[in-house]
């Protein structure tokens, strides 16, 4: 597949030409190699140090580990992650995959409807954050809302309740990325072979049998896509938490996003707001790094 | 020295080796096709003549200046692809001036060189269309179009046919055919279809295996095989090999060959030089017009020879019926008349012309006489 | 968070469509027959996410044009029985944001001059890296954009450090160039991602021919991969622009208060705990934040989304 046309002992232009491809581009993989897997290797170094306020250079071992696993913030922070996490995969997938099998039955305006469905993944996860805020807000939003139109008695107060907050964050999160889940199903459900599903039903199969055993264990790609998309999503959810309950009520939101920037940049932990970002990429290289590399292999 | 030289040339991909060492020679003017099962090395060979791809020990030449390390665009030659790799964006004016407009070639010359090859191929009329608009026919008449217009000294054509169906790609062959007449050009050929390789070309080279396995004119490839492989691939349906012995009887050669309850005597031509061999194991070639009934046969041929067979299954097709039976253990194909009144399980006279009988080396596989 | 976009597209680039766009015609639909009664449920709940979907939506807008007072009223559901346009007024060019009364409109500004260069760069640089990585193979050239490609799923709070050091080494913290910087540097990726996949597809013998017709390495870059390459060109712009206008996590951390892109300024907006919280106001506030990549989803999303698809399908 190579289309080298490279001539052996040419003159200067040749080499020149020969190497065109390559210089090309270099400068793309200088600046990743520098500001993304350099930077990678200094906060990992920090995270080994007495880092304060600013970088410093005094090694402390793994004592910043030993402190950030002591810390009742990060498991706080972690098990928000756990219970956010899994919740928001489970139900962007339960969603995503119903309204994709729903759309797939040749519905009118289709193209409208997932029109609807899709465009929250267009919007800022901070304007989401802050129509969600208001509207979760029991002074103003829904309680409000239903109170004034007569049961007076009607609670949702989730978002000022420091056990149900992180289930806002749920709800506003699988609000703004079904949609997208839901076009991943529906483009793998558009891939089956439309003679496979005829010959299911000349076996006899009923129309839930049919999706049972035979299109959705066909969907397993598309799941995997998913779980690898929604899981990274759930590690990083930050501007979401901000916007939304900015981490409140007290730390009952607080993720290992928030974490890290309130340490490092808040207060002045720089050694162990390193090392919570050092757990980060490790969980997220666990989930991607598998992924891409057998999607590489594959395409050999 | 010819006009493209190939001089022991080799290709490999780091330990596997695609190309084994490699000499073609052949003059200005020639036909050259190279042919073969896919993975012979057949389209490798090609794009190293292209300098697509690089040579990893030995030589090419055009015109007798070594092209090692001279970049495609400089080796003066045109290609013909099987996608026909027009490119899409472009009218099929524009396709065809591009190569030139890359050479520097100014503006009304251009115009000119297109309109002189567009009128050659008959496509004056598809000038203004972009490529996704053409048929598959006007498709390739455009690729060629784009090679010709270089006025290249060499050709390529990378299965340039395998893209059409059944009845074009019969027509454009008979049309690459009557422009190589009219130009004269010098043309390399690939192609997996041994009928294109014999209708188009003045010399063939056979591959299989990353080897040439031979060299030479449609008639000596298609009479003379080198080896069983090239009587196998070339011709169609293929030449019937079977193993047979040599015997000396009355002092003259003859095969012997089993057949269903007995045996066959097929005595060769004389001169053929098996007399001395009496005893040796061979795989008697015969192509299925060599076998044809008693009335079908060569008169011109000194060496007809009739047995008696069961007939065991007739194929008629037209023009010819296509008759099986065994002979050593191998089913082999005649082609009789297609009036011959021959039914399944007669036994009926055969009659085989050993003039064109070839001879093979179980072993080796190679051709003996 | 801001990358999250961008994620998305690059799974969904790197996996699930060996199939068919969702905008494809012949679905599986075609063999299922489902009653009538059956029907209209599956109507019913459509209809009923879709007014899930649009209930935030809604919500801004009528409340965006109300006055203060029927919001704390708990007439949030409600229609305005007073149209005003005052809050988008208010919101653009007199709202508090922290310490001054500016309005979004500087930041909205901000993160226009933030966008465009980021996005036109990085679409460029993505379009050059793809071609080499697909028709210019070379040793170890799966290793490179293996690298590049994982660089788009980093956490970035690992990088957020050393930024912020570099910036201020360099002289770039808290500036509109030094946002661009950061948003070049981690938009690559992505844009390599998207053209290496596209031009995956792309015959390569194509550039062969165009060898032999004596084009190089540039000519056959300019005259024939770039007029074939509109649809990824849009699809990698449009995700460029989403990603980099959405993006809150880079404006927080290197931005001074003069260089606050949008998100930022409005997130300013609607947390300052000084005064009486003016709801209507933060609502046209975030309807302005959402416009831009919100109307290019409505212009070209349908366009966007097969384009996505098409040009991602796997080599």
């Amino acid at each position: 597949m190579a289309q080298t046309t490279s001539g052996r002992g040419g003159s200067g232009g040749d080499w020149l030409r020969d190497a065109l491809p390559r210089l090309v581009l270099s400068p793309s993989f200088a600046i990743v190699l520098i500001f993304v897997y350099g930077f990678i290797l200094f906060t990992f170094v920090l995270s080994f140090t007495d880092s304060r306020i600013l970088p410093s250079f005094g090694f402390v071992g793994w004592e910043n580990y030993q402190k950030l696993f002591g810390l009742r913030a990060w498991g706080i922070a972690v098990k928000n992650l756990a219970i956010f996490g899994s919740l928001y995969i489970v139900i962007c997938c339960a969603i995503g995959l119903l309204l994709a099998i729903l759309l797939d039955q040749k519905i009118r305006a289709e193209g409208f409807i997932r029109t609807i469905y899709l465009y929250p993944m267009a919007l800022s996860f901070i304007v989401t954050g802050t129509a969600w805020k208001w509207f979760l807000d029991p002074g103003i939003g829904l309680q409000a809302v239903v109170r004034s139109w007569g049961w007076e008695s009607f609670t949702f107060d989730w978002i000022k309740n420091s056990e149900m907050a992180i289930y806002t964050i749920v709800i506003a999160a699988v609000w703004q990325t079904s949609g997208f889940v839901m076009a991943m199903f529906l483009a793998g459900l558009r891939g089956i072979d439309t003679e496979m599903m005829k010959a299911a039903q000349i076996d006899g199969a009923s129309t839930f049998a049919l999706y049972r055993r035979i299109v959705i264990p066909q969907l397993r790609p598309a799941f995997m896509s998913a779980f690898v998309v929604l899981a990274h999503m759930a590690i990083k959810s930050y501007d979401l938490v901000i916007a939304l309950t900015g981490g409140g009520p007290g730390t009952a939101t607080e993720l290992p996003a928030t974490f890290m920037y309130s340490y490092t940049f808040t207060r002045n932990q720089m050694g162990i707001g390193a090392a919570s970002a050092v757990i980060m990429l490790m969980t997220i290289a666990a989930i991607m790094v598998p992924f891409i590399y057998s999607e590489l292999r594959e395409k050999k | 020295m010819g006009f493209l030289d190939i001089n022991r040339a080799t290709k490999s991909y780091g330990a596997v080796k695609v190309l084994h060492e490699t000499d073609i020679s052949i003059d200005e003017g020639e036909f050259l096709v190279l042919v073969g099962p896919s993975g012979c090395g057949k389209s490798t060979l090609l794009n190293m003549i292209a300098g697509l791809e690089e040579i990893t020990t030995g030589d090419i030449a055009i015109k007798g200046r070594s092209m090692n390390g001279v970049r495609p665009a400089e080796r003066n030659i045109a290609m013909v692809f099987q996608s026909y790799a027009l490119y899409p964006n472009m009218n099929v004016a524009q396709n065809i001036a591009f190569g030139l407009e890359m050479h520097g070639v100014p503006k009304p010359e251009r115009d000119k060189a297109v309109a002189q090859v567009a009128e050659l191929l008959q496509i004056n009329h598809l000038l203004d269309r972009k490529p996704g608009q053409l048929s598959g026919g006007q498709r390739q008449r455009v690729a060629m179009g784009r090679a010709l217009v270089r006025d290249p000294d060499v050709f390529l054509f990378d299965e340039p046919l395998s893209n059409l169906d059944a009845k074009l790609r019969v027509d454009m062959r008979t049309e690459i055919k009557k422009l190589h007449q009219k130009l004269r050009t010098t043309i390399v050929y690939v192609t997996h279809d041994q009928i294109e390789a014999l209708t188009l070309s003045t010399r063939i080279a056979v591959m299989f295996g990353g080897h040439v396995q031979q060299l030479g004119t449609p008639k000596e490839i298609y009479d003379r095989p080198a080896n069983m492989f090239v009587a196998g691939f070339m011709g169609s349906p293929s030449m019937n090999l079977f193993p047979a012995t040599i015997a000396v009887e009355n002092g003259r050669a003859v095969a012997k060959a089993r057949k269903s309850g007995g045996e066959v005597t097929l005595p060769f031509a004389e001169g053929r030089g098996f007399e001395a061999q009496a005893g040796r194991e061979i795989v008697l070639g015969l192509r299925p017009e060599a076998i044809t009934d008693r009335d079908g046969a060569d008169h011109r041929s000194r060496a007809v020879h009739v047995i008696e067979v069961p007939v065991e299954i007739t194929e008629p097709a037209g023009s010819d019926t296509f008759v099986m039976a065994h002979l050593g253990g191998k089913e082999v194909t005649g082609r009789f008349r297609a009036d011959v009144d021959v039914r399944p399980g007669q036994v009926f006279p055969f009659a085989i012309n050993m003039e064109k009988a070839v001879a093979f080396d179980p072993r080796t596989e190679a051709r003996i006489a | 968070m801001a990358t999250d976009l961008s994620a998305e597209a690059s799974a969904a680039a790197i996996k699930p469509v060996r199939q068919a766009p969702p905008s494809g015609s012949h679905g599986s639909s075609q063999v299922i027959r489902t009653g009538g009664a059956a029907r209209i449920v599956i109507y019913l709940i459509l209809a009923l996410f879709c007014l899930y979907y649009l209930l935030p939506l809604y919500i801004m807008v009528v409340n965006s044009l109300k006055p203060l007072s029927e919001i704390t009223a708990g007439g949030m559901m409600a229609l305005p029985r007073d149209w005003t346009l005052s809050p988008w007024a208010s919101a653009w060019s007199t709202a508090q944001i922290g310490v001054a009364a500016t309005g979004l409109r500087p930041f909205f500004l901000n993160s226009i001059l933030m966008v465009v260069p980021a996005v036109a760069i990085s679409t460029v640089l993505g379009a050059m890296n793809g071609y080499v990585l697909t028709k210019w193979r070379f040793r170890g050239d799966t290793w490179v954009f293996g690298l590049l490609l994982f660089a788009c799923f980093i956490p970035f709070q690992m990088v957020l450090i050393p930024m912020a050091r570099m910036l201020g080494l360099v002289g770039l913290a808290g500036t509109v160039p030094g946002l661009i910087f950061v948003h070049l540097v981690y938009g690559i990726g992505f844009s390599t991602l998207y053209f290496r996949n596209y031009y995956q597809q792309f015959p390569t013998e194509l550039v062969r021919a165009a060898q032999i017709d004596g084009a190089g390495f540039f000519t056959i870059f300019r005259r024939i991969m770039l007029p074939s390459s509109g649809p990824i060109a849009v699809v990698c712009v449009i995700w460029q622009f989403t990603n980099i206008w959405n993006d809150f996590l880079f404006g927080a951390s290197f931005s001074d208060f003069d260089s606050q892109p949008m998100t930022v300024a409005l997130n300013n907006l609607v947390q300052s705990s000084t005064g009486v919280k003016e709801y209507n106001v933060h609502f046209a506030g975030a309807i302005m934040a959402a416009l831009p990549t919100l109307l290019v989803y409505i212009v070209a999303g349908r366009y966007f989304v097969r384009g996505l698809m098409a040009g991602s399908v796997k080599g």
